[in-house]
């Protein structure tokens, strides 16, 4: 069973299917990935570059904005996406 | 498709013959329990509210109660109020006994206190649970069920197995002729976009885009991130990263049905109009099943990542996970392992009929893990603080 799973092919974060260990190589759509830090089991790492301010598809939906740069194998969370929604914050 | 079920005398059905003594308020609350207790097969709900609580809200507390009493699952309504509390205990009874069931009510304040309406209550609920208890099932076409659709402690094998599973069948049982009800308006923020274009009726769409622009609006009105409370830390432990996230694994739910329209907290599902429908609810699972079972759901199927005990005290909740781990860790709580999806490749469409399978046998008469375990969380959505 492939260890990842890309929901839709516009996807740039892929989730993983079981843990991944820093350094452990994988296949996903013709592209080989290496993760750059161990990631628990169903979070997601990234396939992609996303610039700080991108945009971050799962599902081939937007789930949030890159807070810092990402790189491919980064593991993709809190730390580093943030929720464009709800945000009574931003309004003070 | 057939199941039995009970034969309320409105023509509905219910797929449990519970009595209910029902507080109008938090002070009616311990003495309606004292009753249930003595009665069995009674039951009573922990209405923490119905008293000094401004107009809307008290509205909503009073939709809610009296849409459990109207709940096709409930055969007989024992209302008890205290006297002075917001919601008057003959109203309530009254708007119950629209749906012809019996309904009677007491007044604690009139009948002298705590013990004597704990005996004035068992004294007219016994004969109603003694009839009850004559009352057989009958066949009715699986077109009377109304189902709710819910999920909680969610991870994103949520949105990966278990929400795809009921998705498939509650499209099932809305081709059948029957009712699904998706809520938790909270967790459509992101996803909105695509359930609003499943809307045949351009009115309802509006109503059901509007239900969704106004949580977002009350968030970003009181200054606040709704990312404190969205996802959950459990959520979040569990992968989640964002509402958006959340929002769109939860929308599975709804399968591939159209939708048939938009409904308020707890406002009653048409009864000429099966079909899917949204609910406006919180994220909160126990405020959200109490709303949509007020709607008249029957049987609630709830879907949990990271796995939840919760029940209700009138109608089954089947408990599914995508977690296949989970499944192992909380076998007292779990009904249906829809992990094996991620961990043995097994298909949506299988597990979805396992899924329907069970919704018939629950139907008819099967207790759910969490009936067997007496869970019967229940909670009302507030909008605003008690004056």
């Amino acid at each position: 069973m492939n260890p990842i799973l890309r929901i839709n092919g516009k996807d740039n974060v892929v989730t993983c299917l079981r843990p991944l260990s820093s350094g452990e190589r994988v296949e996903v759509d013709g592209m080989t990935i290496t993760a750059n830090r161990d990631i628990p089991v169903f979070h997601k790492m990234a396939i992609q570059d996303i610039d700080t301010g991108g945009v971050c598809y799962k599902y081939g939906e937007v789930i949030g904005i890159a807070i810092e740069h990402i790189r491919p194998g980064d593991h993709v969370h809190t730390h580093n996406i943030e929720s464009t929604r709800g945000r009574g914050d931003k309004h003070r | 498709m057939k199941i039995k079920a009970y034969r309320r005398e409105n023509g509905r059905y219910g797929i449990r013959n519970h009595l209910l003594i029902m507080p109008t308020s938090v002070c009616a609350a311990t003495t309606a329990e004292r009753i249930a207790e003595q009665v069995p097969g009674a039951v009573s709900i922990p209405n923490q509210h119905g008293c000094c609580q401004i107009s809307s809200d008290l509205a909503l507390t009073q939709k809610t109660i009296v849409g459990f009493g109207r709940n096709a699952n409930v055969g007989a309504v024992l209302v008890v109020g205290l006297g002075c509390d917001g919601i008057q205990a003959d109203a309530a009874a009254a708007e119950v006994a629209e749906t012809g069931k019996p309904v009677a009510h007491i007044v604690i304040q009139d009948c002298g206190g705590t013990l004597k309406a704990i005996a004035r209550g068992v004294e007219l609920a016994a004969p109603m649970a003694r009839k009850l208890s004559m009352q057989t099932r009958e066949e009715c076409d699986i077109s009377e069920l109304i189902m709710g659709l819910e999920c909680g402690g969610s991870d994103p094998t949520s949105g990966l197995a278990s929400n795809p599973t009921i998705g498939y069948a509650s499209t099932r049982l809305v081709d059948y002729g029957g009712s699904s009800i998706l809520s938790e308006t909270t967790e459509v923020i992101g996803a909105e976009h695509l359930l609003a274009a499943r809307f045949a009726d351009p009115e309802q769409r509006e109503k059901f885009l509007g239900l969704v622009r106004a949580v977002e609006d009350r968030a970003i009105s009181l200054g606040e991130d709704l990312r404190s409370g969205q996802p959950t830390p459990g959520n979040k432990a569990g992968g989640l990263s964002t509402i958006e996230e959340k929002s769109l694994g939860c929308m599975y739910k709804a399968g591939a049905s159209p939708f048939s329209g938009a409904l308020n907290y707890a406002e009653e599902v048409p009864g000429d109009a099966h079909g899917l429908y949204f609910m406006d609810t919180p994220g909160q699972d126990i405020d959200s099943i109490t709303g949509m079972i007020a709607g008249g759901a029957q049987l609630i199927i709830f879907s949990t990542g990271r796995g939840t005990p919760t029940g209700s005290p009138i109608a089954p909740v089947i408990k599914i996970t995508g977690n296949p781990e989970t499944f192992e860790k909380m076998p007292d709580n779990i009904d249906i392992n829809a992990g094996r999806i991620i961990s043995a490749g097994a298909a949506v469409e299988q597990l979805g009929e396992e899924l329907f399978e069970m919704m018939l046998d629950v139907c008819n008469g099967a207790l759910t893990k969490a009936e067997s375990l007496g869970h019967r969380e229940f909670g009302i959505y507030k909008l605003t603080g008690t004056f």
